[in-house]
């Protein structure tokens, strides 16, 4: 039997356990989005609030913004809250609000106790827009580019790491 | 009358509570050829809020919508398919609880029966080399000439040392 033989074990061994070490460290419950790439859904909400424009497939284009899929039942929205609102107040990057599956008293109060970030906000109540979006659970955040495609998908709160690591390079990147 | 109504309404809700499906009586379409196609659709459908349900199963709020939407598309005349890749198109191939077979895939279908062929073939390697390694160690053919003549040197029971000379 040739020597090399021996060191096939070892060999199937170390294969075994990179596959491992990469699938088992990865958190499964994140999905990529399957619209990365992608120009957004077409879809067309109205405005949440009397002052603020609504959303729609055409209001995604010409510029990098971020899309927050937001609902005022949702806990970690809240724990996510003053990061957006404090992006909104230093001009970071124009913030869209999407509120998913809420209803319209709720989602404005939550708004009025918490501010507003955003530059439009779509309502969605029945959460079909959300759908096309491929929403599955809130917050979720998305890096649109100049061109109106989806870039980036964050699911869950958005966190300052998250934000200074990935989103901001990024944004500066599609500006450019 | 009235009896007979309620003992009749006890044995339905009886028979319904057996049921473990997450599937509401008013999400029901009338049409029975449609309703078993969707069942049969959203039990392969995987609900993204939970991941190890069918949207059959979860009680989750966009398990529910994604049942709804889908016999709306049904009761729109869509195909199967075209509801089937509806979703993967928005969710990804993860929204199918069994994996498509593509190009990606293959590794994941065809893994286990390729470890299966090389473990076979290994084992055949391993056993034939070890009944070979035997018939040579132990067969009178592995003795040569010089060997032969000493054995018999000494099963004549001749003295002699052990190299066959005689005393």
């Amino acid at each position: 039997m040739p020597r090399i033989l021996f060191i096939a074990p070892l060999l199937l061994f170390a294969i075994v356990a990179a596959y491992l070490a990469i699938g088992l460290t990865k958190n499964a419950r994140i999905l990529p989005s399957a619209l990365l790439d992608q120009p957004v859904p077409s879809f067309d909400l109205p405005p949440l609030k009397n002052d603020k424009p609504g959303l729609a497939t055409a209001d995604l284009q010409g510029d990098v913004m971020l899309v927050n899929v937001f609902a005022s039942w949702c806990v970690p929205c809240r724990a996510e809250h003053p990061l957006l609102m404090q992006m909104t107040h230093d001009k970071t990057v124009p913030i869209i609000g999407l509120n998913w599956k809420d209803k319209k008293a709720d989602a404005r109060a939550w708004l009025a106790e918490l501010g507003d970030p955003y530059t439009r906000i779509g309502h969605d109540p029945s959460g079909r827009a959300g759908i096309e979006w491929g929403v599955y659970g809130v917050p979720e955040t998305y890096v649109i580019d100049r061109g109106g495609r989806i870039r980036y998908k964050h699911v869950g709160p958005m966190f300052r790491e998250v934000l200074t690591e990935t989103v901001l390079p990024l944004i500066k990147e599609l500006r450019k | 009358m009235i009896v007979r109504l309620a003992a009749l309404l006890i044995l339905f809700v009886l028979i319904r509570t057996g049921e473990s499906h997450a599937v509401q009586p008013d999400e029901r379409l009338a049409d029975p050829m449609l309703e078993a196609r969707a069942r049969d659709i959203s039990k392969g459908v995987r609900c993204l809020v939970c991941q190890n349900q069918s949207i059959d199963d979860s009680n989750a709020d966009l398990a529910k919508d994604l049942r709804i939407l889908l016999r709306e598309r049904l009761t729109a005349g869509d195909s199967d398919q075209k509801i089937r890749d509806f979703l993967v198109a928005r969710y990804g191939d993860f929204v199918l609880l069994k994996p498509p077979m593509k190009a990606s895939t293959y590794a994941l279908w065809f893994g286990p029966l390729v470890i299966l062929v090389l473990a076979i073939i290994g084992l055949i390697v391993f056993f034939r080399r070890r009944a070979a390694l035997d018939t040579t160690s132990s067969g009178a053919a592995s003795l040569n000439t010089e060997e032969r003549a000493r054995l018999a040197t000494l099963l004549d029971g001749k003295a002699g040392d052990d190299k066959g000379n005689p005393a």
